[in-house]
């Protein structure tokens, strides 16, 4: 559904996503796996159009889609939920949520309901600094699937948030999956692609091994978590 | 006959601005409105006392909210000009006695304006205890042809409470030149903001100054600025913390949204007593980066996302 040929990248002078292959397959959540510093996050910028590729090309659906801006890629039916979600002053979470659609009251009390978000005490408030980055994180989940896209690129879903978010954003997950949308699942917790069909790992810039969650968990243990390999090539 | 005309015409024109035209009608409810020197109506509601007088340039007002008493519907105000050309002048004396509460919302109108000037001049008296609020929104054509001043001293009691807001987001200014000054006792709780659409050749000036002179005294000085094409704008956001754990905050956003547009904000903060705390944050930029990617990977275009930003930063 969605494959990365060849992706090159180069940032300063230094190759930042050197060579890197990868597909995400309908409907199936797709681990990615890796350190910090190894270029997930510059991966999902050029997925969703922030930025281009100097070699390489994205393919959605059969369709070159490498020089297609964030809104083309976006009304296509691809995604991104950002590592830290930007905040928004005056726009309440109920109307986020229907940005771009017309989507019924119960429909969005629905959606915050999957995240584990009471719609009483969460809908007339703003997206704005007053939320923890928890909950942030919750109302950005809630916010792609209320888009309902073909696939979502979600970027550390995980990081940085509370004991009590956690289940509900893995939750959130599962629940994208079901509804038929494809997941590229950015993470460094192996506890997080427990979740996936199938899972890569990513080392500076490439993706460098594909398999099932439990078998690229044991191999990430043993051979990333101990290396350097950050922002070099010697892999 | 003519002053019958003058007032549907008002009523047409405060209905297209957003007032509610119900609200005019009801019979326990204040209002008062005014075309450029006449009072076309005036309406006081048990607890209200409400005295004009008409001048050759404006209408001087005295308005009292009697003590303990709170009104329980907002009282409605309605100014403006609605020729192309007029001078308004409002001479606004305030009296909110000791334990009042009073909720009041003006309108301003100025929707074929080319050449108006629309002053006001406020003395507002907020007694011990009682709790005003007032919310000013501008109605004004695209021509940009209107000199606004609005300019108040505020003195707010112990335990008193003001809070106003002023919104000018529909059509063009041509000038803006907004004075607030407020003086807050012992335990007072006081809140000014402005939200202005800046646009064309827009010049507009915002001073809010908060004197915290009474222990415990709050302020808060908020602004969020949008500008357009070639407007110009300064925010002069000044608190002053001049008594024991008084507590006061300036917090001023401009965000810039044309190539010809100039934006200077300037934070004053100043104390004189070591038990008093006054902050600020003052940003000036174009619409944030992350916030427009965001909007986009959401399926919005470019426009429809500037148009979210806004809005929300003006709500």
């Amino acid at each position: 559904m969605l494959e990365m040929r060849n992706l090159k990248l180069t940032l300063n002078g230094k190759p930042v996503i050197d060579g890197l292959n990868l597909e995400v397959k309908e409907g199936k959540i797709h681990g990615l796996l890796g350190v910090n510093g190894t270029g997930k996050t510059t991966l999902a910028s050029l997925i969703m159009g922030i930025s281009y590729p100097d070699e390489g090309n994205i393919i959605f659906e059969g369709q070159d889609i490498t020089q297609c801006t964030i809104s083309q890629r976006a009304k296509m039916g691809i995604t991104l939920a950002w590592q830290e979600p930007a905040r928004f002053e005056g726009l309440s979470i109920k109307e986020y949520l229907n940005l771009n659609r017309d989507l019924s009251l119960s429909e969005i009390e629905n959606y915050l309901w999957m995240v584990g978000l009471p719609p009483t005490e969460y809908l007339n408030r703003a997206i704005d600094v007053s939320l923890s980055g928890g909950e942030r994180k919750r109302v950005e989940l809630a916010s792609v699937m209320a888009i309902k896209p073909k696939v979502v690129i979600l970027d550390e879903p995980d990081s940085g948030i509370d004991v009590v978010s956690l289940p509900h954003i893995m939750n959130g997950i599962t629940e994208m999956s079901k509804q038929g949308s494809a997941v590229l699942l950015i993470t460094h917790s192996e506890e997080a692609v427990s979740v996936a069909d199938e899972v890569s790992v990513m080392c500076a810039g490439k993706v460098i091994n594909t398999g099932l969650p439990e078998e690229m968990c044991q191999w990430f243990k043993s051979n990333c978590q101990t290396c350097n390999h950050i922002g070099t090539l010697e892999v | 006959m003519i002053v019958v005309k003058e007032y549907e015409a008002m009523l047409e024109a405060y209905g297209k601005a957003g007032g509610n035209l119900n609200a005019l009608k009801i019979r326990d409810a204040g209002n008062l409105v005014i075309h450029k020197n006449k009072v076309l109506s005036a309406n006081e509601a048990a607890g209200i006392k409400v005295e004009t007088e008409e001048t050759e340039t404006g209408v001087n007002i005295y308005f009292l909210v009697e003590e303990g008493v709170k009104i329980k519907h907002p009282v409605h105000l309605c100014f403006g000009v609605l020729p192309q050309e007029g001078l308004q002048e409002i001479t606004l004396k305030v009296e909110a006695q000791a334990g009042s509460e009073v909720n009041v919302i003006a309108h301003c109108i100025f929707p074929n304006a080319v050449a108006v000037i629309h002053k006001m001049n406020a003395d507002i008296n907020i007694g011990d205890n009682a709790k005003f609020s007032y919310h000013e929104t501008h109605y004004h054509g695209e021509f940009g042809g209107v000199k606004v001043i609005p300019k108040a001293k505020i003195r707010v009691g112990k335990k008193g409470v003001w809070q106003s807001t002023f919104v000018l987001i529909e059509g063009c200014v041509g000038m803006l030149d907004y004075d607030f000054e407020i003086f807050g006792e012992e335990k007072s709780n006081s809140e000014l903001m402005v939200k202005v659409s800046g646009k064309k050749e827009d010049d507009i000036s915002i001073v809010e100054k908060i004197h915290l002179d009474g222990a415990e005294a709050r302020g808060l000085a908020k602004s969020r600025l949008v500008l357009n094409d070639n407007a110009k704008a300064v925010v002069r956001g000044e608190t002053y913390g001049n008594a024991p754990f008084a507590r006061g905050h300036v917090d001023c956003l401009e965000i810039v949204n044309g190539e010809g547009v100039i934006a200077r904000a300037i934070p004053m903060v100043y104390v004189n007593d070591k038990q008093a705390k006054v902050t600020h944050e003052a940003a000036i930029g174009s619409i944030d980066k992350k916030q427009m990617q965001t909007l986009m990977a959401r399926g919005l275009n470019e426009e429809e996302a500037v148009d979210v930003i806004v809005r929300g930063i003006l709500k």
